[in-house]
């Protein structure tokens, strides 16, 4: 049987007969960026020097422990992908960002061979202009409380070893040897973990309404469908440490007696599913699943399956109709999945992040994984951070952190329309996604946590999080969410396959300039229907971000359909007449055309128009001899 | 103990009703919904049923169990509003034609926005309006008045057990339809017409051949006769509000008279003729110890599905024609001179309770030379319409009685409109060569009753009969015969549950009593008949001593039997898999349709691909997959140039094809 | 490799993938997904044939492949071109790329797959590369902060290459 310890303490014998490890990030966005090329381009210029390097540190190589030089692996994400590629060199904790093959010469020279950073290469501060020398400095990185994305970026994906060694798979071990499943499922009721991927319900709960069920044939499932446009750390985990979620759905398994799983994946990230599929395999070959995990006489198995390309299989029972070769159409609820769910057997589903969290539970203990966030949200949450902030990434934090601290301090602060961090032009956060809300200058010190967010109409959702400086029009915004939804809407209930596409409808009326103060009534009164009468998660909460702009921004609405402006002049329809005063000759004819009396100035000085009162009837457009109206 | 649920504070008792819907049922409320089906699995998708439940909310009363105890609102005054607004969302994207829409006195939608007295649709039209699929002979599809309830989708699969019709593509552009968007014609459905049974618009409708029939009436050229099914007579009253009764049966035909029919018939004399001959087909066949069980053949949707998906069973299906078919040969055979009118100008008109009657009309071996043996058929429904278009007041009518000879039958010719009718018929007559013992109110309650399945064993074992309804049993039935887990000497087959009482053409069914009190009707009126057996139809045996000779004589074969044929189910295009080439090659097609797939063909397709490939002479042979080559029961079939090879096996094909490239090399 | 050879390599693969999922209904996704990878496209013959072989309805097939994006009952051009349409790219500008590659392509939102059968483009939902918005993916390849100049380059060099193949 795989003795867990003496893999670690070899891997560790190996780790420490090397000088330096170089850890390149070979997430999707780095890839993209060229970190492969960089890779490569590094263990050329280091063997050229003729420095013994290894790409591999396996447990296996005990009876043959050799000294190495450079150690050298490539990670899963690590997050902070806007300055990528990234190349962190320990034991110095020098981090680079923007890496080009054509640096691997230099970083050898005076990184490797010395301990000494190169400047340009560092993380600099947008604002102050600041070198940061690593991750153990980098105010991204140091306000930030890693858990469940401690090891993503810092381990080689695709080495068991590693996992090990940073203490993986003794907490699955633990889980079949020495706890029975129900004390399992009272231990996570204890610690209050919630469910990441939106609803937060008690992760422990789940787990016992599936263990109580009676049937020989139990599922676990990985929910990987992460569709939110704008939130990727169920990628990135699965990316960047495969086997936490492999060992959080042991446990899960363990917990409610499945002998099944199934991770399912989008199919847009090809690199998840290869690094999950091969962690799996790796894990059979150390007969870490299989017929008789840890020789607990239990057996555990896990299928991947690919999903084809449907927002809505992000929901439990879409899903679970998707892995059955259906049609991604959620059914209703009751039954729940842990009565009746995949081929009508019980069935946990529980997301990446959510599961990869549950190690650390066990690892670390219940009374550490409460010490942070809030009392009814325990733990950390991973958001991603984009849109108008000087840095964008993944931000893991703990609960109860207010929106300030995650946009002015990790985030460095929000950028205006002319890309410049000003924080007075914040304007809003839009918060889970096409399925949450917005959150204004008047949350900034609001803690978020699950029921925090509820109560003001706005969700966790999966941990999208975009904020939106002051040029940003809301209205727009509202619409594109609901493109997004009613696009993904699978159209089997009425209120969201109708109602969304009438709300769709009369938000591009309203950014038309064509809406009037009824559209903004009947859009609220359609928004309140499809959130209460929707089949699912996704119907239910697709008018959340419609409905939470229309409580903050309703003037803004207004503007919309009143004045016919737009007041970030986003809206091109909307975008009001003006008369430039440099080609203005005063002539005073415009002013006399105007029906509605909105311009105004005296003879021979500029004239300007009043964009509430104007009504863009463009007749001083046609007067002007002088064609400065516009 | 006893346990109540409360509904708008009344207590009403819980007897283990499986979803508040159906209890609020029996509180006097009918809640309001379009995917809610008893037979069918719930769907919940319509969101019309919403409930409060006090302590959870709004809950779908369809989805939901009730539990002791639990409170029920069901018409708050935000559940009243949220309606609307979804039957305004549903109205904005429905073709509102209601006025030309023949479901307009029966539809749901219609109902329900009058109900909530929805005067104003403030929601607009978002989708283009699609094309109508009118290539059926039964159906006509109008997807621009689905409401995506998916009734018919899951009546298709989940008791038809075919799934013709399914949805496709997502969102906005869902929509039913069958495989590849093709029409109905051209797919695996066979007809039923249950999917416009269940369709709560105008949706899946009957296609209508009333014009036709008043064409026919009103030329002078035609002389217009009508055959009605037993069925129609139990129907057709509700449509005016009259009881179910035998008493309008006479109403009905005194209205066709009027109408302008100029004879009007009983199909249940036809199928009297259908029990005779059947029975002594069987009798033969159990004499012979051949081909049994033998399957009815009545029902022209189970006939086309054994044609497309057991055509090993065909030679099981008893050889007799429908009763239509009986009929309409019958009557084009002899009426012409017993009339004293041309052939040419009689007009045949079915009124059937069943929409698959209509494509089976249009058969070819029942056309013969350009003269149909059944003209035209319409539904119960239409006949209906009919009446009410000419303005009859049926109700007031004394009753009149069907003409002679072809509208007497005896009750087993009528009981052939119920489930197990057909059975029970046979048995009447096969009674006493089986020495079963008859009651003397010749009720064999063995065969009757509801379930989907029901099973005698008659003589000592010797006459092991099943009745099915509902294609779905109906598969299920077939591969255990297939497997050899049941044995049986008669199966008959009726696709529509409750048999041709419940058959598609008939008035749009608005409650289960409905159906029931249609069954009881059939056996009330065969209780009424003078006759119970159909040997002891006078004019039966009066045909068969002036035309058709003895049961299953030449004759009789000539004029009431008929042939099978195997069916695909797609119409497809082949599969080419050799790419182009010169056109002189040797075309080889391999059929891989259902029945010469389950015999291998496939192998041989593989195999034969791979010979090709490894002798290079992909430019000798162009190399296929045919979807259904209709002859199924000889598969695995393949063609190779002209020559088709039948039960081929791959030294057979390897050989020919070897022959064939040496050949070419000459 | 004549074209004879091609055809009927594809057919043997598709019975190898339809052995590989055991022939079962409830891997009609995989399978499918698989199927898609060798022809690039469901063709309906190849559809009925893999109907035929699990024991569903024709019709039911196409409603799973027609609910999922993935699938194309359409062929699809020889380059595939995706443009990411999440929230990141869209607010970065993701539209202005869009519209400048379907005026190259002389393709519209419906019409995704140019008449000589050399592209195919179409904007997917969020490839979770959010740091790097807006995303396009050229054959695979995924291009971070793309501008609609660097686009129509990248379409450009494939002209090239494929102008030097033939």
């Amino acid at each position: 049987m795989l003795n867990l310890e003496l893999v670690r303490e070899s891997y560790n014998q190996a780790r420490s007969l090397c000088k330096k490890r170089i850890v390149v990030c070979a997430g999707t966005g780095c890839i993209a960026n060229g970190s492969l090329k960089v890779f490569e381009s590094l263990k050329n210029s280091i063997a050229l020097r003729g420095l013994d390097i290894t790409v591999s540190l396996k447990s296996e190589d005990q009876n043959n422990l050799k000294e190495h030089d450079v150690y050298m692996i490539g990670s899963g994400c690590q997050g902070f992908c806007q300055v990528g590629p990234l190349v962190t060199i320990e034991p110095a904790g020098i981090m680079y960002g923007h890496v080009k093959p054509e640096d691997a010469e230099e970083i050898v020279e005076k990184s490797i061979l010395k301990d000494d950073p190169i400047e340009r290469l560092l993380y600099h501060d947008p604002v102050s202009g600041k070198a940061y020398k690593g991750t153990a400095e980098i105010p991204f990185y140091t306000r930030q409380s890693r858990t469940g994305l401690k090891d993503c970026g810092h381990v080689d994906p695709e080495n068991i070893s590693e996992y090990i060694a940073h203490g993986g798979y003794f907490a699955a071990r633990d889980a079949y040897l020495n706890y029975d499943s129900e004390q399992i499922c009272k231990l996570y009721q204890e610690s209050g973990l919630r469910g990441r991927g939106g609803g937060g319900f008690s992760t422990g709960l789940k787990w016992e309404f599936a263990r109580r069920e009676m049937n020989d044939k139990k599922y676990v499932i990985c929910n990987g469908d992460e569709g939110d446009p704008g939130a990727f750390m169920d990628r990135s985990i699965l990316e960047g440490n495969p086997h936490s979620v492999i060992e959080g759905m042991m446990i899960a398994a363990a917990a409610i007696g499945a002998d099944e799983g199934y991770v399912y994946v989008r199919m847009e990230y090809p690199l998840a599913c290869s690094r999950i599929r091969k962690a799996i395999q790796t894990a059979e070959s150390y007969g870490i699943l299989g017929d008789n995990v840890f020789g607990s006489g239990k057996s555990f198995r896990i299928n991947v399956m690919e999903g084809a390309g449907a927002f809505v299989c992000g929901e439990e029972t879409a899903l679970l109709a998707s892995i059955e070769g259906k049609r991604g159409m959620p059914n209703p609820k009751p039954p729940f999945p842990a009565q009746k769910g995949l081929f009508g057997k019980p069935t946990v589903i529980n997301n990446v992040e959510t599961l990869a969290l549950v190690p650390v539970v066990l690892r670390d203990g219940v009374q550490k994984f409460r010490s942070l966030g809030t009392d009814k949200s325990p733990g950390t949450k991973t958001f991603a951070l984009t849109g108008h902030v000087a840095n964008t990434g993944l931000i893991e934090v703990p609960f109860g952190t207010t929106i300030r601290e995650i946009v002015f301090e990790i985030g460095g602060g929000v950028l205006d329309k002319d890309g410049k961090i000003n924080n007075d032009s914040f304007k809003a956060v839009q918060i889970g996604g096409p399925s949450g809300g917005c959150l204004t200058s008047e949350h900034l010190d609001f803690p978020l946590d699950f029921d925090s967010l509820g109560q003001i109409g706005a969700m966790v959702g999966s941990g999208g999080m975009v904020v939106m400086n002051d040029s940003t029009c809301m209205v727009e915004t509202a619409r594109y969410f609901m493109t997004f939804t009613q696009h993904e809407s699978c159209g089997k209930c009425v209120p969201c396959r109708e109602g969304t596409r009438q709300m769709l409808e009369m938000l591009e009326d309203i950014v038309a300039g064509e809406g009037t103060e009824e559209t903004l009534d009947l859009l609220q009164e359609a928004g309140e229907a499809v959130k209460i009468t929707s089949l699912c998660g996704l119907g239910k909460s697709a008018p959340n971000p419609v409905l939470s702009t229309l409580r903050y921004f309703r003037s803004e609405y207004e503007a919309h359909v009143n004045a016919k402006y737009c007041p970030t002049k986003s809206c091109k329809a909307l975008t009001p007449i003006s008369i430039d005063p440099e080609l203005c000759k005063g002539c005073t004819l415009c002013k006399r055309v105007c029906p509605v009396g909105a311009i105004s100035g005296e003879v021979k000085k500029a004239h300007s128009i009043d964009p509430l009162v104007c009504v863009k009837c463009g007749a001083c457009v046609a007067t002007c001899k002088f064609k400065a109206i516009s | 103990m006893e346990k109540y649920v409360y509904i708008n504070d009344r207590p009403i008792l819980w007897e283990g009703e499986t979803n508040i819907l159906a209890l609020a049922r029996k509180a006097h409320i009918e809640i309001p919904t379009f995917c809610y089906h008893s037979d069918l699995s719930i769907y919940g998708a319509c969101r019309l049923c919403m409930v409060e439940l006090e302590g959870r909310g709004l809950v779908t009363s369809c989805s939901t169990e009730p539990f002791e105890g639990m409170r029920i609102k069901t018409h708050t005054d935000q559940i009243l509003k949220l309606r609307k607004t979804i039957v305004e969302m549903l109205l904005a994207n429905h073709d509102q034609e209601c006025t030309k829409c023949s479901r307009a006195s029966d539809c749901k939608l219609r109902d329900l926005s009058n109900r909530l007295s929805i005067d104003k649709v403030r929601f607009r039209q978002t989708r283009e309006r699609k094309p109508k699929d009118l290539g059926s002979e039964s159906l006509v599809r109008d997807p621009n008045k689905c409401v995506l309830c998916g009734d018919c989708v899951r009546f298709c699969s989940e008791i038809q057990g075919i799934g013709a019709i399914d949805f496709a593509a997502r969102g906005q552009n869902v929509n039913v339809a069958a495989a590849y968007g093709k029409s109905l014609s051209q797919v695996d459905c066979v007809n039923c017409g249950q999917c416009a049974a269940v369709c709560p618009t105008g949706a899946i409708t009957v296609k209508s051949h009333i014009p036709q029939v008043w064409d026919a009436i009103h030329s002078a050229d035609k002389y217009v006769v009508a055959q009605i099914a037993p069925a129609v007579r139990v129907a057709l009253g509700e449509m005016f509000n009259l009881p179910s009764c035998d008493l309008t049966t006479g109403k009905m035909v005194a209205a066709m008279r009027i109408l302008g029919f100029q004879k009007v018939f009983d199909t249940a004399f036809s199928a009297d003729l259908t029990v005779v001959e059947e029975a002594n087909e069987f009798i033969a066949r159990k004499s012979r110890g051949e081909k049994l069980p033998i399957f009815t053949s009545c029902c022209p949707a189970w006939v086309k599905y054994a044609e497309q998906s057991y055509p090993q069973l065909l030679e099981n299906l008893s050889s007799c024609r429908s009763p239509q078919q009986m009929f309409g040969s019958i009557a084009k055979e002899r009426l012409p001179k017993q009339l004293n009118v041309e052939k040419e100008k009689l007009f045949v008109v079915s009124i059937m309770p069943c929409t698959a009657k209509k494509y089976e009309c249009k058969r070819p071996e029942f056309v013969h030379d350009g003269i149909a043996d059944v003209d035209v058929v319409i539904t119960t429904q239409e006949l209906g319409k009919m009446i009410k278009e000419a303005g009859i007041d049926i109700a007031s009518l004394e009753p009149e009685s069907m003409d002679l000879p072809m509208g007497f039958a005896t009750g087993a010719g009528v009981i052939f409109g119920n489930s197990g009718g057909v059975s029970e018929a046979v048995l009447r007559y096969a009674a006493d060569k089986f020495q079963i013992p008859v009651p003397e109110n010749i009720v064999l309650q063995e065969v009757r009753g509801t379930s989907g399945l029901r099973e005698a064993s008659l003589a000592d074992g010797n006459l092991r009969m099943a009745v099915v309804h509902g294609l779905k049993n109906a598969q299920e039935l077939c591969d255990k015969i297939i497997n050899g887990e049941a044995e049986y000497d008669i199966v008959e087959v009726m696709a529509c549950p409750g048999g041709c009482t419940g058959g598609a053409g008939q008035p749009i069914v608005q409650s289960a009593k409905q159906r029931k009190d249609r069954t009881t009707s059939i056996y009330h009126a065969d209780r009424a008949m003078p006759m119970h057996r159909a040997q002891d139809n006078p004019f039966i045996n009066e045909l068969y001593s002036a035309l058709l000779d003895k049961p299953n004589s030449h004759k009789a074969h000539e004029l009431l039997h008929t042939a099978y044929k195997h069916r695909k189910r797609i119409d497809d295009d082949e599969l080419s898999l050799s790419g182009a080439g010169s056109e002189d090659r040797c075309k080889v097609r391999v059929c891989v349709g259902t029945s010469c797939y389950l015999r291998g063909s496939q192998d041989i397709l593989a195999k034969t691909l791979k010979m090709v490939e490894e002798n290079a002479w992909g430019n000798r042979f162009d190399i296929g997959a045919t979807f259904c080559s209709e002859k199924c029961d000889k598969g695995p079939t393949i063609c190779i140039g002209d020559k088709v090879i039948h039960h081929a096996n791959l030294k057979e094909v390897k050989e020919m094809i070897t022959k064939h490239a040496e050949a070419r090399e000459k | 490799m004549s074209a004879s050879y091609a055809a009927a390599h594809s057919f043997n693969k598709v019975l190898e993938i339809l052995d590989r999922y055991d022939r079962s209904e409830t891997k009609i996704i995989p399978i499918l997904q698989a199927v898609q990878e060798e022809y690039r496209y469901l063709p309906q013959e190849v559809m009925t044939f893999i109907a035929t072989s699990l024991g569903v309805s024709p019709a039911r097939l196409f409603g799973v492949a027609t609910f999922y994006s993935h699938f194309s009952l359409e062929p699809k051009g020889k380059h595939i071109l995706k443009m990411c349409d999440g929230t990141a790219c869209h607010v970065k500008g993701s539209l202005a790329v869009i519209e400048a590659i379907r005026k190259r392509l002389n393709l519209t939102a419906k019409k995704i797959t140019t008449d000589d059968m050399m592209y195919t483009f179409e904007t997917v939902s969020c490839l979770g590369a959010c740091g790097l918005a807006p995303v396009l993916v050229v054959d695979d390849e995924v291009h971070g902060q793309v501008t609609p100049e660097q686009a129509l380059q990248l379409i450009e060099k494939i002209e090239t290459e494929e102008k030097e193949n033939a």
